[in-house]
């Protein structure tokens, strides 16, 4: 398979601040890639370096092949949905869609009508005349869609693009999104800080932090096989043992991870479980989440609707089965 | 739980806090009951002044205006003709109409080409200390009296002034004698010519250009700028499609200060330039030797009328689209 961009050794330093650092990339064509991390992990940085608002430092960077380093935006066949949207207030939605193909000379009769054709495929069709100001969140965001599709880019990079939908669109558009991009076939580049929407929708996660990559693979592996302690943590939130109490379980004396849905909880004590105390317990709909206290270690576990959940302060006794527990070969 | 309840019960206070007492606190009721009454109070005192000594004091501007004057007594005959507005139509008065218009539209090209780079370099880049330089150097002129200003600058443009002296030092005298015997913008120097008038009125007027062009660019959100670069415009389609129709409010305001401040300005003209009169200069000298304050008058519409039009025009070419 082509690779549609690649990062050898990237690293983009503003002064003594190390935004990426050595970063290795290498993004399949037509893959719905993602990029989670917290605030200030790189992410953004890297997606910058694609689109070529950024230059890096050091390292090399190829889009399709093409060395990257050096070609301003203008001339990558790449393009961008802005986190804020970025649409230019002064044009109306049409002149907003079509603007990619004014800028190249395509005259107006034929941008209108690939304009309104793009508006048909993000299924805002009859809206070209109003004013970005006049839209909702939700319509901005697919007119910022149409405008950067209509270049048909080789790249399509995300900024946190669903950041600031409520959670019913933030679902709907997770999933239209990840409907259009299998039937576009383009490779569309994700950036975002919520571990949830990463999972739901990317082929192929990059975990940063602190300007570093520090795992890639499938939602899968990296839900399921974290390689360290931020990952575990970070991708949703799994309880991280320590090695003392890894070693008296497994004889093994390494950090592992252990997800909440695997802890189950007994309000009997039974042979090998631990006792815990419940701290609190957060409703969540389909599950509870039910924070405990066990020996000073902060534990998570949840319990599926419609079950018992235990009350405050009462002692429970927590068992899993040893397989689940992953072992960790990161320190960090 | 009740550990905590019992924190709460010892420093509980009443739902319902006792009144402020006195006037004012009776006052602060009152505004926060009627938001409008505050609003009344507050506006109606500069309304008024407004009202009555601003418009009102215009209204008798205009009013004068379409009487005359008695060609043989000198007397204000208070009867309403347009025979002054007339008068303006004569070839003199024309050239003068015709001579400021220009010079006010060439001072507001001239400072809007030179406060553009400036004003942008402010807005994007500049920071901390450097933003500090640029609001210094923008508005340190502002502080010092304009008629010093004024006369510093006839030194300078005098034939033994420095910048005569900095030509024939790079040799270049040729240059501006060739310059200064070009019709219409030439003369015997610089400080006796319509280059003259006109550098000291974009130098006098810039800052009145270049602040609200700033404040405009500033406005213009960077992520803008990007968006039309990876949409693949090239920097100079970039400035004419995105940054320069969002920056033209600002300009717009800062050409009506450079723009009306030239119309009806009489200093500068006086001092520096041809003895060739500006409608500033023909409105003093109407309304006092001559005592003609029917023409003054009429004189003075000609810049609001002129305005009036340019805003008007600037309006219907969208300028203020992007409000």
């Amino acid at each position: 398979m082509t690779s549609a961009v690649t990062f050898q050794r990237v690293s983009r330093h503003y002064g003594s601040v190390r935004a990426v650092d050595e970063v290795d990339l290498d993004i399949a064509e037509g893959e719905f890639f993602a990029m989670l991390g917290p605030s200030g992990s790189g992410k953004t940085t890297s997606l910058r370096l694609i689109a070529g608002f950024e230059q890096p430092t050091k390292g090399h960077i190829e889009i399709f092949g093409q060395t990257a380093e050096g070609i301003p935006p203008y001339r990558r066949n790449v393009n961008t949905v802005f986190q804020d949207y970025a649409l230019f207030p002064h044009l109306n939605v049409i002149d907003n869609v079509a603007y990619g193909l004014m800028v190249r000379g395509v005259p107006r009769a034929e941008r209108t009508k690939a304009a309104e054709e793009a508006l048909a495929l993000v299924q805002l069709p009859g809206y070209g005349a109003r004013r970005p100001g006049q839209l909702s969140g939700g319509q901005r965001q697919r007119v910022a869609l149409a405008r950067a599709l209509i270049n048909q880019p080789k790249v399509l990079l995300l900024d946190e693009p669903l950041g600031a939908l409520d959670l019913k669109l933030r679902e709907q558009m997770q999933e239209e999104l990840k409907t259009l991009q299998k039937s576009l076939g383009i490779t569309f580049v994700f950036v975002t800080h919520d571990q949830g929407e990463a999972l739901s929708m990317a082929d192929r996660i990059a975990v940063f932090n602190h300007g570093r990559i520090v795992q890639t693979g499938t939602p899968e592996e990296i839900y399921t096989k974290p390689v360290s302690r931020f990952v575990a943590d970070f991708v949703g939130s799994s309880n991280v043992l320590p090695p003392e109490l890894v070693e008296r379980l497994t004889g093994n004396s390494r950090w592992a991870s252990l997800r909440p849905e695997m802890l189950k909880m007994s309000l009997k004590a039974s042979n090998g479980a631990m006792p815990a105390r419940v701290v609190s317990t957060n409703y969540l709909g389909s599950t509870t989440r039910i924070a405990l206290d066990m020996e000073g270690l902060r534990l998570h576990a949840t319990v599926a609707a419609g079950t018992a959940v235990p009350a405050m302060d009462e002692t429970v006794y927590l068992s899993f089965d040893r397989d689940r527990l992953h072992l960790m070969d990161d320190e960090r | 739980m009740s550990a905590a309840s019992a924190v709460v019960a010892q420093t509980a206070s009443p739902i319902i806090l006792e009144g402020r007492s006195g006037m004012f606190g009776r006052l602060s009721d009152l505004f926060w009951r009627n938001p409008r009454l505050l609003l009344f109070l507050m506006l109606t005192p500069p309304l008024l002044w407004l009202g009555i000594v601003y418009v009102g004091s215009l209204f008798a501007l205009l009013l004068q205006s379409f009487f005359s004057i008695d060609e043989f007594s000198g007397l204000i005959r208070y009867e309403f003709t347009l025979k002054t507005y007339g008068e303006l139509l004569q070839p003199a008065n024309l050239d003068i109409i015709v001579r400021t218009v220009s010079m006010a539209a060439s001072v507001t090209l001239a400072s809007a080409i030179i406060a553009f780079p400036i004003a942008y370099f402010a807005a994007r880049y500049a920071r901390g200390a450097w933003k500090a330089l640029f609001y210094l150097g923008v508005m340190l002129p502002l502080w010092s009296s304009y008629l010093v200003k004024v006369y510093a600058w006839k030194l300078i443009l005098a034939k033994e002034g420095i910048l005569n002296w900095l030509f024939a030092k790079l040799h270049l005298t040729w240059l501006l004698e060739a310059w200064l015997s070009l019709p219409i913008v030439g003369g015997n120097s610089l400080s006796i010519s319509y280059t003259g008038t006109f550098i000291v009125f974009v130098y006098v007027w810039m800052p009145f250009m270049i602040l609200p062009l700033q404040a405009a660019l500033e406005r213009v959100p960077v992520n803008l700028v990007e968006a039309s670069t990876d949409l693949g415009a090239t920097p100079r389609q970039t400035f004419r499609k995105v940054i320069f129709p969002l920056a033209l409010p600002g300009l717009i305001a800062g050409s009506i200060f450079t723009f009306s401040l030239t119309l009806g300005d009489y200093i500068i003209p006086q001092i520096i330039g041809t003895s060739r009169l500006f409608i500033g200069q023909a409105v003093y000298a109407h309304q006092g030797t001559a005592g003609n304050i029917p023409l003054a008058a009429a004189f003075t519409v000609v810049p609001m009328v002129v305005m009036g039009l340019y805003l008007w025009m600037a309006k219907r070419m969208g300028a203020f689209d992007a409000l």
